[in-house]
Parts: structure tokens; sequence; C-alpha cells
């Protein structure tokens, strides 16, 4: 149908202008135009982005507003990780590790997701905002205390301190309280971050057009309709969200691989506000807008290092300026007519040949 | 066997008996109306039949089955679908998806399906997009498929409501207040659609209206509701011309 077309069309230019990206990246890094500041920015931005995304299938997509994101990119982050230093010298290919570390670490979020879903959802709007809020600060707090570590007779487990954990001397601590996990292998790569974004459009744009995801949309708009034509809300609110869990959780892992050591106390509630503030500005369900976002909002306070002083005032007006191309009306009056202006001339540009 | 029985239906909020020992029968087939004025519990009745409240008492049988007690969803799965007094569309998405959506537990594929676009999932797309696109040509929306549902005018959304309604194959179709803030024009237009939908569909239709030129000209029989309880009952003009239905919409 033409309808569907047009939507297949619409998620092309979007995987198009992921893989544009990288390969422009690429080639800048290849002619040595790449400064090593934005070179250490490109995997942030890729889990900026995957968090956007995922994030957007909760708040635009099932209309619910979500703040304890970061509480299940922390829980993917410390899974993947903790795999990975337990397997270290068993899985010696670093790639299939990290896929699996991925796969780990997007499984345990999904599973949180789950376990928090099934009471929060019960509740709408505000309540739930505040109650996610709270589960994102509790995961947080946990993983704050927990000991573990592992000896020739296995593994160790303390909420106390390191010492209560009674490891013989070839013990070694895999999770340190609140010093985390040290020594994570570097094995988080640009390209394993494109790869992931492809996989969370892939996932996330197919999921939005089908019967789950027009049943998601459908609940989002009007409840009691969508109950009284048959729609199980809990359920497709609850896939809505261990999927979108289960995303983070990956971008979580990709986030922990990129750094040596990794403390749970940076998954506080400012990296919950800024998926939202990606989300927000890239335009509530807009997949598309949360990666431009995610992207310009990621990078932009890096590149302005440089001027210091103004940087947070640049920072400011550039997310008002955002905000209103996006949500203005004079705005969006302007952004029709432009498109419809485009249209206009090619057709024209078509008559003319 | 009637389509719908319902029997000794009662439900109370705190002391407020909203319906008392309600009854009613309504054949295959038949063009039902309610009627009684505001606050007379026509509503709350339509949400009992429905599920959306559990009945403190009676029995609710539909083509022979209890559906009593039965969740929203089990009710609608077992062929009872609604419209709203105040339109509750899908307003962000277009007309052809609320359809679509309408048809969620007639054409499945699993969530897998959907997201790696396996065969089966372009094979029941195109069903349903097949599907919905006859219903939607029945009720003449089909040209606006790809509008946004909150953009229809009011009569259209009204319409593609009934067609959502329909979308779910049901063997009862409730309306409530269908004919709500529109125009004579619009009025007469919705009617032939009502009988429209009867016959095509071959569907047994309950509603609720206000506008006695609708519910005169539509219905076969009516059943009057008056503080919750069954005031008079039987065929469309004995129970518009009972001085005992005039005195409980006009007073005495």
């Amino acid at each position: 149908m033409k309808k569907n077309s047009k939507i297949f069309r619409q998620n092309l230019i979007t995987y198009g202008m992921v893989i544009a990206a990288f390969i422009v990246v690429q080639i800048l890094q290849s002619t040595g135009h790449l400064s090593s500041l934005f070179t250490g920015l490109l995997v942030p931005i890729c889990v900026y982005v995957i968090l956007a995304v995922s994030l957007n299938l909760v708040v635009g997509i099932s209309g619910e507003l979500s703040l304890g994101h970061a509480g299940f990119m922390c829980v993917g982050a410390f899974a993947g990780a903790f795999f990975t230093k337990c397997t270290q010298d068993t899985i010696t290919m670093v790639p299939l590790r990290f896929a699996l570390a991925v796969l780990i670490g997007a499984i345990a979020a999904a599973i949180f997701g789950i376990l928090i879903g099934i009471p929060v959802l019960r509740l709408k709007g505000d309540y739930l905002a505040i109650v996610t809020l709270a589960f994102g600060e509790i995961i947080k707090n946990i993983l704050n205390v927990f000991y573990i570590g592992r000896d020739s007779n296995g593994f160790h487990m303390s909420m106390k301190d390191q010492f209560s954990l009674g490891m013989e001397a070839d013990g070694k601590m895999l999770l340190g309280g609140p010093q985390g996990i040290t020594g994570i292998p570097k094995n988080s790569s640009f390209l394993a971050g494109i790869i992931l974004i492809l996989i969370t459009l892939f996932i996330v744009l197919n999921l939005i057009n089908s019967r789950d995801g027009r049943a998601i949309m459908a609940i989002r708009d009007n409840r009691i309709a969508a109950t009284s034509i048959g729609i199980n809300i809990t359920k497709y609110k609850l896939m809505a969200f261990t999927i979108s869990a289960a995303l983070a959780g990956m971008a979580g892992t990709l986030y922990s691989h990129n750094l040596a050591t990794l403390q749970a106390s940076k998954f506080n509630f400012n990296t919950s506000i800024l998926a939202l503030v990606f989300v927000v500005l890239g335009g509530i369900g807009n997949i598309r807008g949360s990666i431009i976002a995610a992207v310009v909002l990621t990078a932009l306070p890096e590149m302005l290092r440089g001027l210091s002083n103004l940087r947070m005032l640049i920072y400011a007006i550039v997310l008002i300026a955002m905000m209103l191309f996006n949500w203005a009306p004079a705005a969006i009056d302007w952004r029709s007519r432009l498109k419809e202006r485009l249209k206009h001339s090619r057709a024209n540009g078509k008559e003319a040949a | 066997m009637a389509m719908l029985e319902v029997n000794n239906l009662s439900i109370s909020f705190g002391g407020l008996h909203a319906v008392d020992n309600f009854y009613m029968n309504i054949e295959k087939g038949q063009l039902y109306g309610m009627i009684g004025p505001n606050g007379a519990g026509k509503t709350t009745v339509f949400n009992l039949l429905t599920g959306v409240y559990k009945p403190d008492e009676g029995i609710i049988r539909l083509d022979g089955t209890d559906i009593t007690g039965k969740s929203t969803i089990e009710i609608n799965k077992a062929g009872i679908a609604r419209t709203f007094q105040n339109i509750r569309l899908f307003k962000e998405l277009s007309v052809l998806d609320n359809v679509k959506a309408g048809l969620h537990n007639h054409h499945t594929y699993s969530t897998l399906a959907g997201i790696l676009r396996l065969p089966s999932y372009y094979k029941v797309e195109k069903e349903m997009d097949e599907r919905a696109m006859e219903i939607l040509k029945v009720f003449d929306l089909d040209g606006e498929a790809e509008y946004l549902a909150g953009n229809l005018p009011y009569g259209k959304q009204r319409k593609l409501e009934i067609a959502r309604a329909l979308a779910t194959d049901p063997k009862l179709l409730l309306l409530d207040e269908p004919a709500a803030g529109m125009n004579p024009n619009e009025t007469q237009e919705l009617m032939d659609t009502i009988r429209f939908v009867r016959d095509h569909f071959d569907m047994t239709i309950l509603l609720i209206e206000h506008d006695m030129k609708l519910v005169g000209g539509i219905c076969e029989e009516l059943t009057v509701l008056n503080f919750g309880q069954v005031l008079t009952q039987g065929k469309t003009s004995a129970v518009l011309s009972d001085p005992a239905v005039i005195t409980a919409y006009l007073g005495e």
C-alpha cells in the first residue's frame, strides 16, 4: 500500500542517516581531520542515541513519563561488565565476548524492566514518573553496596565490605561496592556503537509499525477505548516498558565497555533527565528527532569547551532554540509552509522536465 | 432465543441505586433503543453490559452464554462492541489504523514476526488493510484513510467510532448517543447509516439517544429508564405515546 511504502521510505532515511554519519566519521578519521576530543566522544554519542531512542519508546510511543531510565542503563552496564570480567580468560574472542555481554546486559535490564513494570505500570502520569524515578535511584544504591569476588572456591558475595567476603589469597574483586567494577577491557568501538544503534532502530521502528505498536499507541491515545476493542492494556504497556529497558541496558553495556572503571553513581537522576531532554527536544514520538537531539546535545558541551565561561550559556540558548523550532506554533507553521513550497517547486520542476 | 437477555441487573454507588432491577430482551437483528431523562442510568447500563462495572446483582446473557462480571476484554471477545457518548478515538493514529486497531484480536501475528518482518507480518497486515478499507468504504471514509483521526470533522469521527467497533466483529453493537452534537442533516444521514449497518453486517444494535426523531425513526422497540429503573418497555410507537413516559421527560 501507499502508506506502507511511505513509512518504509521514512525509515530508510533514518537508517541512511546513521550509516552516512558513520561513513563521514570514518573518512574524517582516516584523513586525520578528527580531533582526539571528538574521537573520544564517538562512543558516548552512540550510547546516548540508543538511550534516547529507547526512552522515546516509553515516553513518545507508550505515552508514559519515565524518569528512571538511567537505572536500566545501570543494570545493563553492570551486568555486561560483570560478564566480561568473569569470562575475560575463558572467552578470548573479543567481538564474540562483547556481543554476549551486550546480550546479557539487555536481558538483565529487561528482567528489571518486567519486575519494576508490573507494579509501577498500574500508575499513570506524574505518579508513574515519581515511582520510576525512585526505582532508578534504588537500583543505583543497591549496586553501590554489593561486593562480589571470586577465588579458587568460587564466587563470594557480601553487602558489608570487601573483607567480609573472606576470599583466599588468589581472590579477585569483581564488584567493589562504591568503587564499582574496575579494569574493564575497552571493547566498545564506534563501529559497535553504530551497529547497536541500527539494531535499536530496527527493533523500535518495526515495533511501532506493527500490530503491537498500534496497540501501544492506541492505549496511549485512549485507554478506555482500547480496552473496549479488546486490547490488553497491561500486556502492551509492559511490552513497551520492557523492550525500552532492554535497549537502555544495551546502551549501558556499550557505555561500561568504554570506561576502565564503572561506578553506579554515574547513573544518577541527571542521566535520566538528560535522556528525557533528548526525547523532548527531539520531539516526543519522533525517533529521528531523538537521534539528532542526542548527537547535538552530547557533542555541543564538549565542542564549546574552548569558550569556557560562555559554554553553559550557549548550551542553554541552543536548548531554547531547539524547543522553539520543534514546538512553537509559529515555527511549526513555517516548517509546514516550507515543506509545501519544496513540494511545489519539485512538482513544477517535474512539469518543466 | 434472544441475542441479549438481561435480568434483575442492579448496581449501587454508595447509597445510590444507579441501576435497579433492570431487565431487557433483545432479539437478533433488532434495532433497540434506550431512552430516559439525564442521569437515569442509561450509560451505567452500557458500562455494566461491557464489563466496565461489575453488577451487584443480576445476570447478562449474550447469545445464550453468561457474560456477567467478565472483563471488558473478554466481553468484547464474546461479541459486544460499543461507542462512547464523548467520542473516544485514537486521535494520533490514522483513520485506517483506528480500524486496524479494532481488528487487533482477529488478525494476529507474534511480536517477533512484527519486529523481524517475517512473512506472516506482510500477509496479515495485507489482510488487515483490505478488511479495514472494506469497513471504511461502508462508512464512506475510505478517502480519508490516511488522515489523522483527530483531524476528521465531528460527524465523521462519530462514524469512524462505529467503524472501529464493527471491526471487532461483534454480535451486538452498543451506540451511546450517536447523534449527540449533530445537525438535522447529519442525524438523517446517521439514521440511514445505522439501518445500513444493521442490514449489511446483520447486526443487532442497542442505542441510547435523546433525539426523539432518530429514536422514533429507526428503533423498533424501546426501554425507558427513569431513576435507574425500567419505566416501560415495548413497541416504539406505544412507548412514545405512553403518558408515564411523557411525564418522566416533561414533568407533571
